[in-house]
C-alpha cells in the first residue's frame, strides 16, 4: 500500500502546481469575468526563462525563482496593457478571442526562439529521497509545496491587508460600484495580471524541473488544467481554485495508478465536464446564485453584413468553377483544395460560433470523428468512398452533438472551455481506444476519393469534387439561415434569456445547429482522410480549431460567404507570399488579435 | 370580481438570496381581463416576482397557478407555450435581429407547420422542413409576417418604417416598443409588463398608456410593474404595493394611495410618524 501514499503525495504536489496556475485564473476571472486562455502561455514562458537562467546564466535557485517571477509578471503586464485594456468597452466575445490570439502568438514566439524540441531543465536540488511513512518525498516536492504555501500566504496577506488587495476584492465583488467609489480598475487589473503571471511563470518552471523536461506543448495543457481546477473550485473563487487544483491532482494521480499514464488527461477533462454539467458554478458555490444581471451588451459586435450582389457571387463561383480549365499549376489547385476543405470547417464553425454564439475551441474534433468514421467505413466495411464520407458527416453530426450537449446550458467563456475539453477528450479516446482506432499507430492505406466507382486521383477532379461539396453545403446553410431556424439561432445568441421567455428551447436549437454544423465538419474531415490516405489522433488538432476560428472572425461571425472568403484568404495569402510554415500560426494569431481590436465584425460583417 | 375566472394565482411565493428575502410570502390573484399593477420602491422585489412567475427563477417556497394548473418551477419556454408573455425591465431585444425578426420570435410558440408536434424526431423534422420549405411552411411564415405588420401598426409610425433595421440601431423607447410588439405576437393570455415606460418622455408615456388601455379593453389580462403613479392610477383595477419583498397594501388605487404603510415605504421610516398623523387627521 506504500505506493498509494506515493500516488497521494504525487497528486498533492501536481495539484500544488495546478493551484499556482488556477489561482491566477481565479483572480483574473474575479476582476474581469474573463477566462485568460493565455495563462498557459505565460507558464510556458516561465519554464523557458527558467531554462535560460539555469542552463545559460547558471543562477542559483532562489535567484532563478525571482527572475522567472519578475519576467513572467512583465509579460502579464504587457498582455493586460496592450492586449486587453483596449478592449474594455467592446463586446464580450472580444477579450475571450484576444486571450486565445495572445496565447498562440506567445507559444509560437517561444517555439521559434527555442525550437519545438524538448529540453531538459535541471532542478538544481540534490537528488535524494526521504522516507515518509510508507512513501518517499524529495527536496523538489518540498520546494513545490513550499512555493505553493508561501504564495498562498503572500496572496492572502496582499488581498487582506494591502490597499491594492482591498481594491482587488472590491472590484471582484462589484466592478461598477468599485469604480464609482474611486477604485482605479486599471491598476487593479494590472496587479491581478502581474500576480497571475508571476505565479503561472514560476509554476511552469517548477513543472519543468519536476519532470526535467520542457517543451512547447506544455502551454495548452497548463491552460486546460488550470481552467479545470478553477472551474471545479468555482470560477473567480481563489480558495476554491486551490482546493480544485489539489482535487484534480489527486484524481489524476489515482487515475494514472489504476489505468495508466495515457489516461491522465482524460480524467482531468471528464472531471471538468462532470462539474460543468452538475455544478456549473463549481463545487463550492451556493446551490443557486442570484439570477444573472440583464446583459445590456450583446455577445458579438453589432453590425450589418456587407451586401454582396448576387451577380458578384455567381461570377466568383463561375470563375472558381472553371479555373482548372485554364493552365494553372498543380500547386494553385492544391492550395485551393485546402481552402475548400477549410471552408467547409469554417462554414460549420461560423454557424456554431457565429450564428448561435457557441464559440467552440474543439471544432477539429468534429473533423476527426468524420475522418475516422469515413476511413473505417471504407476500410473495414468496404463502403464506397462517397457513402463513407456521408457516413462520416452523419456520425460527426450525431456523436459531435451528443458530446457537446453537456455544454448547452453554459454561456460565453464556459462554452469555449467545455468545447476545448471535449475536443481533447475525443483526441484522447482516439489515442486509447486501440481496438477501433488503432491507437497511436493511426490508420493508413485509406482508399482515395472515388465517386460512383470512378477514382478521383487527378488534382482537377479533386478540386471540382471538394468545390462542389463546399458550395452545396454553403447553399444549404444559406437556406437554413433564411428560415425560422436562422432567426431562432441568432435570437439565442443575442439574448438566451429573452429567447427562452419566448419559448425557444436552448437544447433543441443548439442541438440543431451542432447537427448541421457537425455534418459539414464531418464531411470535410471525411474528404481529408481519403486525400491524406493516413490519419492519426494528431492529424486534426487544436491548431486547426484556432485556424478555423480565425477564418470565421475574419469573414464575419455567422457570415456564410465570409467563411469561404476567410478560408481562401488565410490559406491562399501565406502561400502567395511564400511564408514559411513555422511562421503561419504566428501570423494567424496576430491576424486574430488585429481583427478583434480593429474590425471585430470581420471583413463581411456579422450576420 | 370574486365569481370571475381566476387567471393567475400566487400563494406564499417566496424567494431568498442569501440573507435577503427578495420576495416574501406573496399572495396574489388575478382575474381574467383584470389589470393589476405592482408598485413599490426600488429593490422591493417586483422584478424578482416577475421572474418567479415566468420561470426565469424558481421560488424557495410557495405556489404559482395559471388557469387552475400548478405551474411552479416550469421552464420559461414551457410557460411561453402556455401563453404567458413578458417584457423586461432593462429591455432585452435581440440586437442583431431586425424589428421584423424580433417580433417573429414572439410568434415562435405559434409555429405549427414547421414544428410538427412529433416526439423524438420532431427537431429533425423541423430542420428538414426549414430546409425544404413546403408550401405549408411558406404560407405560415407569410401569414405571420403580415400579422407582425399589423402589430407594428399599433405603434403608429414608430416601428413600421424601421421594420428591417436591426434592433441595436433603435432608440431606447423604440426598443421598449419592440419588446411589447414581440410579447403581443405570442398572443398572450397573460401579459407581464415590467416598467414599459421607463426612460420615455411624457408624450411617449401617454402613447404607451393609451396602448396598454387598448389592450386591457380588448380583454387581455395584464400584470404591470410601473413607477409612474398617474398611469398606474388610471389603468389599474387594483394596485399591489410591495416593500422589502412583502405585500404591504392591496386595493383600488385611491385607497392604496393614502395607505399610511405605503407612504411610509415611499417616504422612508423616519417620516412614518408624521405620515400616520396626517392620514389619521
Amino acid at each position: 500500500m506504500s505506493s498509494w501514499l506515493d500516488y497521494t503525495i504525487n497528486g498533492l504536489i501536481v495539484g500544488n502546481v495546478y493551484a499556482l496556475v488556477a489561482v491566477g485564473l481565479a483572480l483574473i476571472f474575479g476582476v474581469s469575468r474573463l477566462i485568460n486562455f493565455a495563462q498557459g502561455s505565460i507558464y510556458l514562458v516561465g519554464a523557458y526563462i527558467g531554462w535560460v537562467a539555469v542552463v545559460q546564466l547558471h543562477t542559483p535557485l532562489p535567484l532563478t525563482i525571482i527572475v522567472v517571477a519578475v519576467a513572467a509578471a512583465l509579460v502579464g503586464l504587457i498582455i493586460e496593457r496592450f492586449g486587453l485594456r483596449p478592449l474594455q468597452n467592446s463586446v464580450r466575445i472580444a477579450p475571450l478571442l484576444a486571450t486565445i490570439g495572445i496565447s498562440f502568438v506567445l507559444d509560437q514566439l517561444v517555439m521559434l526562439t527555442f525550437s519545438p524540441n524538448p529540453r531538459a531543465l535541471p532542478s538544481q536540488l540534490p537528488d535524494v529521497r526521504f522516507q515518509v511513512g510508507g512513501g518517499t518525498i524529495g527536496p523538489l516536492d518540498l520546494l513545490i509545496a513550499g512555493v505553493g504555501l508561501t504564495s498562498a500566504l503572500l496572496l492572502f496577506v496582499f488581498l487582506r491587508y494591502s490597499k491594492l488587495g482591498w481594491a482587488v476584492r472590491a472590484a471582484s465583488q462589484d466592478r461598477d460600484a468599485a469604480m464609482q467609489m474611486g477604485v482605479d480598475v486599471n491598476r487593479v487589473n494590472q496587479a491581478v495580471f502581474g500576480i497571475a503571471a508571476a505565479l503561472g511563470g514560476v509554476s511552469g518552471m517548477l513543472v519543468g524541473m519536476y519532470y526535467n523536461q520542457i517543451d512547447t506543448a506544455m502551454s495548452l495543457q497548463a491552460t486546460l488544467k488550470g481552467v479545470v481546477a478553477e472551474v471545479v473550485g468555482g470560477a473567480g473563487n481563489v480558495p476554491g481554485a486551490v482546493i480544485g487544483s489539489l482535487l484534480l491532482g489527486l484524481v489524476e494521480s489515482y487515475g494514472v495508478a489504476v489505468f495508466g499514464t495515457s489516461y491522465r488527461n482524460l480524467f482531468a477533462f471528464l472531471l471538468l465536464v462532470v462539474v460543468l454539467v452538475l455544478r456549473p458554478n463549481g463545487l463550492f458555490a451556493s446551490a443557486r446564485q442570484a439570477p444573472p444581471e440583464p446583459l445590456t451588451g450583446t455577445f458579438i459586435a453589432p453590425s450589418r453584413p456587407v451586401p454582396i450582389p448576387r451577380w458578384a457571387l455567381l461570377a466568383a463561383a463561375a470563375i472558381f468553377a472553371i479555373l482548372p480549365l485554364f493552365p494553372v499549376s498543380f500547386y494553385v489547385l492544391q492550395t485551393l483544395i485546402n481552402a475548400w476543405l477549410l471552408g467547409m470547417l469554417a462554414l460549420s464553425l461560423t454557424l456554431v460560433a457565429g450564428t448561435i454564439g457557441q464559440v467552440s475551441l474543439g471544432h477539429a474534433a468534429l473533423l476527426a470523428i468524420g475522418a475516422y468514421t469515413s476511413a473505417l467505413l471504407s476500410l473495414t466495411f468496404s463502403a464506397p468512398v462517397g457513402l463513407a464520407i456521408i457516413g462520416g458527416g452523419l456520425m460527426s453530426a450525431a456523436l459531435g452533438t451528443a458530446l457537446i450537449s453537456p455544454s448547452f446550458r453554459l454561456r460565453g467563456h464556459y462554452v469555449s472551455i467545455a468545447t476545448l475539453a471535449i475536443g481533447e477528450i475525443v483526441s484522447l479516446v482516439i489515442l486509447n481506444w486501440e481496438s477501433v482506432t488503432r491507437g497511436p499507430i493511426g490508420i493508413s492505406g485509406i482508399p482515395p476519393l472515388s465517386l460512383f466507382g470512378y477514382e478521383l486521383i487527378s488534382p482537377t477532379s479533386i478540386y471540382w469534387f471538394s468545390f462542389v461539396v463546399m458550395v452545396t453545403l454553403a447553399l444549404l446553410q444559406g437556406r437554413l439561415l433564411s428560415s425560422h431556424l436562422g432567426r431562432s439561432f441568432r435570437a439565442i445568441r443575442d439574448d438566451d434569456i429573452a429567447a427562452r421567455a419566448y419559448g425557444l428551447s436552448l437544447n433543441r436549437y443548439k442541438s440543431l445547429a451542432f447537427i448541421f454544423g457537425g455534418f459539414a465538419a464531418g464531411i470535410s474531415g471525411g474528404i481529408a482522410a481519403h486525400l491524406y490516405s493516413y490519419i492519426n489522433h494528431e492529424t486534426f488538432n487544436t491548431q486547426q480549431s484556432i485556424l478555423a476560428l480565425t477564418v470565421v472572425i475574419l469573414g464575419g461571425l455567422g457570415n456564410v460567404v465570409g467563411a469561404i472568403v476567410g478560408a481562401v484568404a488565410l490559406v491562399g495569402l501565406p502561400e502567395m507570399f511564400r511564408i514559411a510554415a513555422e511562421y503561419r500560426i504566428l501570423i494567424y494569431g496576430i491576424v486574430l488579435l488585429l481583427l478583434v481590436r480593429f474590425r471585430p465584425q470581420g471583413l463581411l460583417g456579422t450576420m | 370580481m370574486a365569481e370571475q375566472h381566476t387567471m393567475l394565482s400566487l400563494r406564499g411565493l417566496t424567494r431568498r438570496f442569501g440573507g435577503l428575502t427578495a420576495v416574501d410570502a406573496i399572495d396574489l390573484d388575478l382575474a381574467k381581463g383584470e389589470l393589476v399593477s405592482i408598485i413599490g420602491p426600488n429593490g422591493a422585489g417586483k422584478t424578482t416576482l416577475f421572474n418567479l412567475v415566468t420561470g426565469l427563477d424558481r421560488p424557495d417556497a410557495g405556489q404559482v397557478s395559471f388557469e387552475g394548473q400548478d405551474i411552479t418551477g416550469f421552464s420559461p419556454e414551457r410557460l411561453a407555450g402556455q401563453g404567458i408573455a413578458r417584457t423586461f425591465q432593462l429591455g432585452r431585444v435581440f440586437g442583431n435581429l431586425s424589428v421584423m425578426d424580433n417580433v417573429l420570435i414572439g410568434a415562435h410558440t405559434r409555429l405549427r407547420a414547421v414544428k410538427p408536434a412529433v416526439p423524438v424526431i420532431g427537431p429533425l423534422l423541423e430542420l428538414g422542413l426549414a430546409l425544404l420549405r413546403p408550401s405549408s411552411v411558406r404560407d405560415e411564415e407569410a401569414r405571420l409576417r403580415e400579422e407582425v405588420k399589423t402589430i407594428l401598426a399599433r405603434f403608429g409610425e414608430r416601428l413600421l418604417p424601421r421594420i428591417d433595421q436591426p434592433a441595436y440601431s433603435l432608440s431606447y423607447a423604440n426598443r421598449r416598443r419592440v419588446e411589447i410588439a414581440r410579447a403581443l405576437a405570442l398572443r398572450p393570455r397573460l401579459l407581464l409588463l415590467d416598467e414599459p415606460t421607463a426612460g420615455m418622455n411624457p408624450t411617449e408615456t401617454a402613447e404607451m398608456q393609451a396602448l396598454v388601455a387598448e389592450l386591457k379593453a380588448e380583454g387581455l389580462t395584464i400584470l404591470l410593474i410601473e413607477h409612474k403613479l398617474e398611469m398606474v392610477m388610471r389603468l389599474s383595477d387594483r394596485v399591489i404595493v410591495m416593500d422589502e419583498g412583502k405585500k404591504i397594501a392591496e386595493g383600488p388605487g385611491e385607497q392604496v394611495r393614502v395607505d399610511p404603510k405605503v407612504i411610509e415605504a415611499y417616504l422612508g421610516h423616519g417620516l412614518s410618524g408624521t405620515a400616520e398623523q396626517e392620514s389619521a387627521a
